[in-house]
């Protein structure tokens, strides 16, 4: 009776549709808050050239939303095509933040759809300005009730089961997790994070190519201030996500982390290789487990050895666990030396092989979204309801998955390599530099 | 009024509202494919592009707030529609994927390129019957339960007539929806030929919707003899419905209001959706599922809906906002001020 392969399929065509839609989200939460931050330094300094980045920026944000929307709709429905036992599970539970969350999208398609056609309406640019704030908060909390949602599957509370029906069913306490706060903070810092890094690569890919417009460089010192702030409240958040993990996910931090023996004065593996049971080639920081775990360098860190061999996830997440946090240290460390040496005159933050590590930077961020999703869901794994549903339980009886499977990857790639190629093609056929001259034609003036 | 009638009620309102909005959205589609093909295109284009492309997104969420809002208040609907529904849902997914596309691909990238038109006008007469598939389902006949599981008979539904006419219902609604409001939108643009073309459509298209119509009615009898019961209970409703109709053709004929034609179509179908509603009820699958056996606890109905009142609050100022910036104003309808 229980179909394998559909369970097999369901998890595959799960994990392209959410990985391929988490790249346009991410965007999305972030963009926004990027467009905003650079339309109001623009208005304050009365510079036109913040103006028109913004104004890019919300022509290019179109493609990426229309992608993350069509993507979106598509997990929002796969949720209960694939997973119909878990969604009725969860349905009773769960379904306020995932309801709330369509306000915060009508929220946002209402006024981006208002911002985006009415750039020369207002005389005040103040006024549409100000369209913008519902626009970045929708996506923002678009966000949060979707992260609340996975928080919860991590950390399920708020009801009782009693021979095997569901009771004493609490929305608002299933809402405020354990999981919650960290979870939530993380993904919008790494989202902000992300956005901030992904428009400065594109600064920067520009001014390797050999453009030396003061716009680009502008662009490019405000990114990378924005991503500075943010990769530090990611790491700092991120610190706090292990300490979670710590207390009520133990076997997901021993399993990232290799911690095989429950001891204190745990040191963090990083990397490395497993032969036979036995880690090698590893770089350890001696008690750091300890300290990202409870704080403490002497504290006692459950390792694997507490848990039944079925409840433990494949340890591989140790790789995805490790390349986020690199990418995290990295790019803080990147956008630091930037930003100092940018004060201060050195001419290397100017060079073409620096341009090519900022480029970089854009790609790396999304790479680590990507790991940290894949880290805390293969990190639940067998569960898709921590302690209480298996993901081996939840799927769907029908026997088509892997149809749809290939045809949803081959939507992702007919959207894929259009995004790219319209976003590519409009900003090429019109460069900023020419925008910059017609706009300061049709005010028959100079600006500034 | 108990909390279960509340919910279907909130949710059946919103997909009322998905049927017009994305009606006008597939038919605009279509027509615009069409005149490409009849070389009319310089007629239609502009109006149709100025209309849908600030609001696409809008149209989406309201689909998104119905299968969002169905899994919420009746969690057993993604047990039952969700395991039968795995083929249909995934190409109407795909369908909506072309057209979400098409506004920010076509919109900067492609431009004019024909066969991605096509290919969107084309996805606005397939989405339609793709979705109303569901609908058909719902009539029951065509699921049985294996091994606790349901299990949808395709052979049942693609060779029952009953698919097949609302199907074509749904086309003949879609197209004559969009129909009639781009009548009443190129008339506000002041656009003579548009006009002409449109309310043209229209006439043509108000035919096959009421014969259609009709014979669904007509069809139930035979195949779900309780519904077709209730639906007679109900007959002065679809008379009411019919004389709206009525009055939206004479208007479009003698070429007068436009703005109320449209305005009693969309009473029209609101009183045959919500009579159609009214005579499903108690069930969301016949006759496997009700909105009582389905219904969710207590707790969260009344959280979802306090939720939905406050998530209104928030909404209609800004649905208010958004008609009066594009639908209403004169200035932008007419093409005087430019979008970006
Ligand atoms: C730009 C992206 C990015 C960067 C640089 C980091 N993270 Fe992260 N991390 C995420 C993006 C992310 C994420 C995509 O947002 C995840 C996936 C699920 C989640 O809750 O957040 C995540 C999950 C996640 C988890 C698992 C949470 C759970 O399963 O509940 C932990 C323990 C950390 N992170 C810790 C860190 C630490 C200590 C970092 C140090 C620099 C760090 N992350 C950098
Ligand atoms: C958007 C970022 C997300 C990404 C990239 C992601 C990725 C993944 C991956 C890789 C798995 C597979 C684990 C495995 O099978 O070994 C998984 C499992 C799952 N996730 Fe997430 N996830 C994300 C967020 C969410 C959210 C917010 C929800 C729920 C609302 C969710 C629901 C599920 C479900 C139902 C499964 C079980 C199916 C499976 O094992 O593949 N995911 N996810
Ligand atoms: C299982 C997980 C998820 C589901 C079911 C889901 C559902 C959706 C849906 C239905 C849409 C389209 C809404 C519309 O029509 O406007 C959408 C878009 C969006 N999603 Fe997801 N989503 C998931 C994961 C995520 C995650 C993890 C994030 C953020 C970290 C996210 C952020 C967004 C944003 C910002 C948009 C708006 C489109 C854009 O601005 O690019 N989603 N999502």
């Amino acid at each position: 009776m229980f179909n394998g392969d559909s369970l097999f399929y369901s998890r595959l065509l799960t994990e392209l549709t959410l990985s391929f839609h988490i790249i346009y989200a991410t965007i999305g939460v972030g963009v926004p808050l990027m467009i905003m931050i650079a339309q109001w330094v623009g208005i304050r300094k009365n510079d036109e050239h913040y103006i028109l980045l913004a104004r890019r920026w919300a022509r290019g944000f179109v493609i990426t939303v229309a992608v993350g929307v069509v993507t979106g709709t598509a997990i929002g429905l796969q949720l209960s095509l694939l997973w119909p036992n878990f969604m009725e599970l969860a349905g009773n539970v769960i379904a306020l933040p995932l309801f709330m969350e369509t306000f915060a999208f009508f929220f946002e398609a209402i006024f981006l759809g208002i911002y985006l056609y009415t750039w020369d309406r207002f005389e005040d640019q103040r006024k549409h300005l100000m369209l913008l704030i519902p626009v970045a908060a929708g996506a923002a909390f678009s966000a949060v009730f979707i992260t609340i949602v996975n928080a919860f599957m991590n950390s399920p509370q708020g009801f009782d089961i009693v021979n095997g029906e569901l009771v004493n069913i609490n929305p608002i306490i299933a809402m405020f997790n354990p999981a919650m706060p960290t979870k939530v903070a993380h993904v919008v810092a790494s989202a902000f994070m992300t956005s901030a890094f992904v428009l400065a690569s594109i600064a920067g890919f520009r001014l390797l190519k050999g453009s030396d417009h003061i716009y680009h460089k502008k662009a490019l010192f405000l990114t990378m201030k924005i991503g500075l702030i943010f990769s530090i409240a990611t790491a700092v958040i991120g610190d706090f996500s292990g300490k979670y993990l710590a207390d009520y996910q133990p076997e997901k931090l021993a399993a990232a982390e290799w911690h095989f023996e429950t001891s204190g004065d745990a040191p963090l593996v990083l990397f490395g290789k497993l032969d036979n049971g036995e880690v090698k080639y590893a770089f350890e920081i001696p008690k750091a487990l300890s300290i990202l775990a409870y704080s403490k360098p002497s504290a006692e860190v459950v390792g694997l050895d507490q848990f039944i061999e079925e409840e433990i996830p494949p340890l591989y997440i140790h790789y995805l666990f490790d390349i986020m946090v690199s990418v995290g240290m990295w790019m803080t460390l990147l956008s630091i030396v930037f930003l100092l040496g940018s004060n201060r005159n050195w001419t290397f933050v100017h060079t073409k092989w620096f341009r090519r590590l900022i480029v970089l930077g854009g790609p790396l961020s999304i790479l680590a979204i990507e790991m940290g999703w894949w880290l805390a869901e293969v990190g639940r794994q067998p569960w898709i309801l921590y302690g209480i549903m298996k993901t081996s339980d939840a799927a769907t009886s029908s026997g088509q998955v892997d149809l749809m499977l290939v045809l949803f990857a081959g939507l992702y790639i007919i959207l894929a390599i259009g995004s790219v190629v319209v976003l590519s093609r409009m900003f090429r056929s019109n460069p900023v530099e020419r925008e910059l001259e017609d706009r300061q034609a049709e005010k028959g003036g100079v600006v500034r | 009024m108990n909390l279960e009638i509340l919910g279907i009620m909130v949710l059946w309102t919103f997909l009322f509202g998905y049927v017009i909005v994305a009606s006008v959205d597939f038919g605009a589609g279509f027509f615009n494919a069409y005149s490409l093909y009849a070389g009319k295109q310089h007629i239609l284009t502009n109006i149709i592009q100025r209309y849908l492309s600030p609001v696409w997104e809008v149209t989406n969420v309201f689909l998104v707030f119905f299968f969002v809002g169905i899994v919420g208040f009746f969690p057993k609907t993604a047990f039952y529609y969700g395991t039968i529904l795995l083929i249909p849902a995934s190409i109407a997914i795909l369908l909506l994927a072309i057209r979400g596309s098409y506004y920010a691909f076509e919109t900067y990238g492609a431009k004019g390129h024909k066969g991605y038109s096509f290919m969107y006008g084309l996805s606005g007469l397939f989405l339609p019957a793709s979705l109303s598939i569901v609908l058909t389902i719902s009539e029951g006949g065509f699921v049985s339960m294996v091994d606790e599981k349901p299990v949808l008979d395709y052979w049942a539904l693609f060779t029952s007539p009953l698919t097949w006419s609302i199907v074509v219902l749904s086309i003949a609604a879609v197209l004559y929806i969009s129909a009639v409001f781009l009548t009443w939108y190129a008339h506000k643009a002041n656009d003579k030929d548009a006009t002409e073309l449109m309310r043209r459509y229209a006439l043509i298209w108000s035919l096959p919707l009421i014969i259609t119509a009709s014979g669904i009615i007509v069809e139930l009898r035979d195949h779900n003899p309780e519904h077709f019961a209730n639906l007679l209970d109900l007959w002065w409703v679809f008379a009411l419905s019919f004389l709206l109709f009525i009055g939206t053709v004479w208007l479009i004929w003698k070429r007068k209001h436009y703005g109320r034609a449209f305005g009693l179509l969309t009473g029209q179908f609101a009183l045959a959706f919500f009579a159609y509603g009214f005579s499903h009820y108690p069930y969301l699958l016949y006759p496997h599922l009700t909105i009582y056996d389905s219904f969710t606890n207590e707790a969260m109905a009344i959280s979802l809906i306090v939720a939905f009142i406050a998530g209104l609050g928030l909404l209609i100022p800004s649905l208010y906002l958004l008609l009066r910036l594009f639908l209403f104003n004169k200035d932008y309808v007419t093409g005087k001020s430019d979008p970006y």
